[in-house]
C-alpha cells in the first residue's frame, strides 16, 4: 500500500503547479485550468485522508467540490466566450475597464 | 336625543370628504344643494340639541360625548370628546344658523367662479372645524378646531391666489395667527400641569377647588389671551384682519365678522372662571378690548374701501366683547357676539351685494346715489348700519349697552368712556358708509353704471333673513332694568357663566346711560349727515386744517409700516445673513465636506485596484500564506 504521505506531496506538487501557472500563463482559459488543477489538488489531499483515517464527510466534500466546479466551469467558460466577442481577446491584462 | 349634538360637526365633515374626492366630477348644482344642506342639517341638529338641553335641568350641565380614546401618553390623555351647554349651544347655533344663509348667498355669489367645488369644500371644512371648537369638551381638541379654522381661513383669504395680494395677506393672517397660538398653547399647557387634565369640567372643578394658585392662574390666562388677541383681531396682533379682506366677501362675512374671529372671545367666555378668578388678567382682557375698540374705530373713519371700513368696524366691535368678557360681564360679551354675527354679517353680504352690482368696485369714491338701483341691498344694509350703531330697539342697541352698563357698573370708567367713544365713531363711520355709498351724487364710471343690476333672489333672500334678525335678536337679552327675569339670555347661560357681581347702579343711573348711550348713537349719525349730505365741504375742510391728524389715520397709524421695519425686515434681513452665513457655510460646508472627504479616501484606495487580475491573485495568495504561517507556527 502507498503511504498517504505520497499523495499529499502529489498533491502539493499539483497545487504549487497550478499556481505557477496562474501566474505565468496570460490567456484567461489557461489561467482557468490552473485554477482546475488547484481544485483537484485539493480533492486529491481530501480523498488521501479519507482512505487514511476512514472518513466519509471527506469524501461527500470531495463530491460537492467536483459538483462546483462543474458548474463553475459552465459559467466561466460562458464569460470568458462572452468577453472574447466583446475585446476580440482573451488576455487578463486586457480586461480592466471595471477598475475604479 | 339628548346625545345627538356630536353629530353637529360630523355632518359638515362628510360633505367636505365627498367633495374632496368626487367634488371634480360632481355637477355645480349638486354641489351646491349638498353644501347648503350639509350645514342645514347640522343647523336642525343644533336647534334640536338646544331644544333638548331648554329640557335638561341645569344642575346635569354640560353634556358630554365621548367618542373615544383620542391621546393616550402616560399621565397625558385628551378624549375625542364633545359637550353641550348653553354657551355651545348658542355658538353652535350662531355658526350653522349664519354659516347656512352664508352659504346659500355664495351659491349666487361664486356662480360665475372657476373654483366653486373648492370653494365649497373649504366653506364646508371651515363648518367643521369651527364646530368641533365650540363643541370641544377639551382643551387639546379645541385647539385642533383653533388651527383648523385658521387654515381655513388662510385657504379662503388666499382664494384668488394668483393675486399676489390674496396670497400675501393669506400668509400674513397665518403667521401672526402662529404668534397668538405660541401663546394659546403654552397657556393650554400650563393649565394642564396644575390641573392634570385638559377637560374643561375638570379645570372649572379645580380652580373652584383652589388647587391652582393665582399667579399660574394669571399667567395661564394672559397666555391664553394671546392666544384669543391673535384669533380674535386684537392689539397688537390686529394687523391681518383687514387684509383678510382680499377673500371673498362671503368668506369675510362668515369666519372674518360671524363666527372664526369670535373664537377668542368664546374661549375667554369658555374660561371665565380662570379670568375671574385671577382678577389682573380681567382687566388686561378689558384694557386690551377698549383700546382695540377706539383704536380700530379711528382707523375705520379714512377708509375708502367698504370692506375695509366693516373690518375695521369687526375689530373695534371684537373689543367690545371683550370689554364685556373683562369687565367679567361674559355674558354680555357672548350676547354681544351673538348680535354682532348677525348685523355684521348682513353688513359684509350686502356690501358683497354692492360689489356685485358694480363689477367688483370696492372704493367709495366711485360709488353714491346706489339708493334706488338696488331696492334690496340698500334697505338691509340701512338695518345693519342702523343696528350697529345702537340705535334703540335694534339688537346692537341692547348688546353693546349692556356691555357698557357693566362696565359702568364694575366701576371702570375709563374703559366705559373709551367704549362710548368708540360708540360715537361706530355711528359716524356707519353712516358715513351709507351716505358716500348709497345717498348724495353719483361717482360711477359709466361702465360699471351700465352694468348696474341688483343681485338673484338666492343673495337678496338671506340679506333679508339676516335683517329680519338684526332686528329681532336683541329682544332676548332686554336690560336688567327692566326686571330680574327680562335677561332671558343671561339667565340661559347662567350655568356656564357665573354673573357679574352685581354693581349697584341705581334705576335712574341705569336709565341715564342707556339714555347717554342713545344720544351718542344718534348723534354720531347726525355728525355723518352734515358731513356727508348737508355740507360735504366740512370733510375736507378738517383734512385741510389737520392734515398731519388725517395722513395718521388714513395711514393706519402706520401700524403695518413700524412692524414691517422693526420685526418683518429685521427678522427677514437676520434670515438672509444666517442663510448665507450659517446655512451656506456651516450645514453646507458640512454636508460638502463629508463627502468630499469621503471621495479623497475612496481615490487614495482606489488606486490598490489595477485591474489586473493577476494581482488580485498575488494578494489571495499572500493572504493564505500569512494565514497558514499564523497557524503554523
Amino acid at each position: 500500500m502507498i503511504p498517504t504521505s505520497y499523495f499529499f506531496i502529489l498533491s502539493i506538487i499539483l497545487f504549487v503547479l497550478g499556481i505557477i501557472a496562474f501566474f505565468i500563463k496570460r490567456d484567461l482559459i489557461t489561467q482557468f485550468m490552473a485554477v482546475e488543477i488547484m481544485l483537484n489538488a485539493a480533492n486529491l489531499a481530501f480523498i488521501a485522508l479519507a482512505k487514511s483515517h476512514h472518513f466519509v464527510d471527506a469524501q461527500v466534500i470531495v463530491f460537492f467540490i467536483i459538483t462546483v466546479a462543474a458548474a463553475e466551469a459552465v459559467i466561466g467558460l460562458a464569460i470568458i466566450l462572452l468577453i472574447f466577442r466583446q475585446k476580440k481577446s482573451i488576455k487578463s491584462q486586457d480586461i480592466r475597464s471595471m477598475k475604479g | 336625543m339628548r346625545d345627538i349634538f356630536w353629530l353637529i360637526p360630523f355632518i359638515p365633515a362628510l360633505s367636505t370628504l365627498v367633495l374632496v374626492l368626487f367634488g371634480s366630477k360632481l355637477p355645480k348644482k349638486y354641489v351646491s344643494w349638498q353644501a347648503c344642506l350639509s350645514v342645514f342639517a347640522s343647523f336642525i341638529i343644533a336647534l334640536i340639541s338646544f331644544i333638548s338641553l331648554l329640557k335638561t335641568p341645569p344642575e346635569n350641565y354640560p353634556l358630554v360625548k365621548s367618542l373615544f380614546t383620542w391621546i393616550s401618553a402616560g399621565s397625558f390623555n385628551a378624549d375625542l370628546s364633545f359637550q353641550f351647554d348653553p354657551l355651545s349651544a348658542v355658538m353652535a347655533l350662531v355658526v350653522t344658523g349664519v354659516g347656512f344663509l352664508i352659504h346659500v348667498y355664495s351659491v349666487g355669489y361664486m356662480a360665475q367662479d372657476k373654483g366653486y367645488t373648492r370653494y365649497f369644500t373649504y366653506l364646508n371644512l371651515f363648518t367643521f372645524a369651527m364646530l368641533i371648537l365650540v363643541l370641544a369638551s377639551n382643551m387639546i381638541l379645541m385647539f385642533v378646531g383653533w388651527e383648523g379654522v385658521g387654515l381655513c381661513s388662510y385657504l379662503l383669504i388666499g382664494f384668488w391666489f394668483e393675486k399676489h395680494s390674496a396670497a400675501s395677506a393669506g400668509k400674513k393672517a397665518f403667521i401672526v395667527n402662529r404668534i397668538g397660538d405660541a401663546g394659546f398653547i403654552l397657556g393650554i399647557l400650563f393649565i394642564f400641569l396644575a390641573v392634570g387634565s385638559s377637560e374643561f369640567t375638570a379645570v372649572n372643578k379645580a380652580i373652584s377647588g383652589g388647587l391652582i394658585t393665582q399667579s399660574l392662574a394669571t399667567l395661564a390666562a394672559i397666555l391664553l389671551f394671546v392666544g384669543a388677541a391673535g384669533k380674535s383681531a386684537q392689539l397688537p396682533l390686529y394687523v391681518w384682519l383687514p387684509d383678510a379682506m382680499e377673500g371673498p366677501t362671503p368668506v369675510s362675512a362668515l369666519i372674518h365678522a360671524a363666527t372664526m374671529v369670535t373664537a377668542g372671545v368664546y374661549m375667554v367666555a369658555r374660561m371665565n372662571l380662570l379670568f375671574t378668578f385671577s382678577g389682573t388678567a380681567g382687566n388686561i382682557v378689558a384694557l386690551v378690548g377698549a383700546l382695540t375698540a377706539i383704536f380700530a374705530a379711528t382707523m375705520a373713519l379714512t377708509q375708502n374701501d367698504i370692506k375695509r371700513v366693516l373690518a375695521y368696524s369687526t375689530i373695534s366691535h371684537l373689543g367690545y366683547m371683550f370689554i364685556g368678557c373683562g369687565v367679567g360681564a361674559y355674558a354680555a360679551g357672548i350676547f354681544h357676539l351673538y348680535t354682532h354675527a348677525f348685523f355684521k354679517s348682513l353688513l359684509f353680504l350686502a356690501a358683497g351685494s354692492v360689489m356685485h352690482a358694480l363689477s367688483g368696485e370696492l372704493d367709495m369714491r366711485k360709488m353714491g346715489g346706489l339708493r334706488k338701483y338696488l331696492p334690496w341691498t340698500y334697505p338691509t344694509f340701512l338695518i345693519g348700519a342702523i343696528a350697529i350703531s345702537g340705535v334703540p330697539f335694534l339688537s346692537g342697541f341692547f348688546s353693546k349697552d349692556a356691555i357698557l352698563t357693566q362696565a359702568y357698573a364694575q366701576g371702570q370708567y375709563f374703559i366705559w368712556a373709551l367704549g362710548l367713544a368708540g360708540a360715537i365713531l361706530t355711528a359716524f363711520y356707519m353712516f358715513r358708509l351709507i351716505f358716500l355709498t348709497f345717498h348724495g351724487a353719483e361717482r360711477l364710471n359709466p361702465e360699471a353704471k351700465h352694468h348696474l343690476h341688483e343681485s338673484p333672489k338666492v343673495m337678496t333672500i338671506p340679506l333679508a333673513i339676516l335683517a329680519f334678525f338684526s332686528v329681532i335678536a336683541g329682544y332676548i337679552g332686554l336690560p336688567v332694568v327692566l326686571g330680574k327675569k327680562a335677561n332671558l339670555f343671561q339667565n340661559f347661560l347662567e350655568p356656564v357663566i357665573k354673573p357679574a357681581s352685581e354693581g349697584h347702579l341705581s334705576m335712574s343711573m341705569e336709565w341715564t346711560l342707556i339714555l347717554i348711550s342713545v344720544v351718542v348713537a344718534l348723534l354720531g349719525i347726525y355728525i355723518a349727515y352734515v358731513f356727508y349730505l348737508k355740507k360735504p365741504a366740512i370733510p375736507h375742510d378738517i383734512v385741510r386744517r389737520f392734515p398731519s391728524i388725517y395722513k395718521l389715520l388714513y395711514n393706519k397709524y402706520y401700524v403695518d409700516e413700524i412692524y414691517n421695519a422693526v420685526i418683518v425686515n429685521p427678522l427677514v434681513k437676520g434670515s438672509e445673513i444666517v442663510y448665507d452665513h450659517f446655512d451656506l457655510a456651516v450645514i453646507d460646508g458640512a454636508i460638502n465636506g463629508s463627502a468630499s472627504a469621503t471621495g479623497f479616501f475612496g481615490r487614495i484606495l482606489s488606486t490598490l485596484q489595477t485591474g489586473f487580475v493577476k494581482d488580485y491573485a498575488l494578494v489571495f495568495l499572500l493572504g493564505a500564506v500569512i494565514i497558514l504561517g499564523i497557524l503554523l507556527f
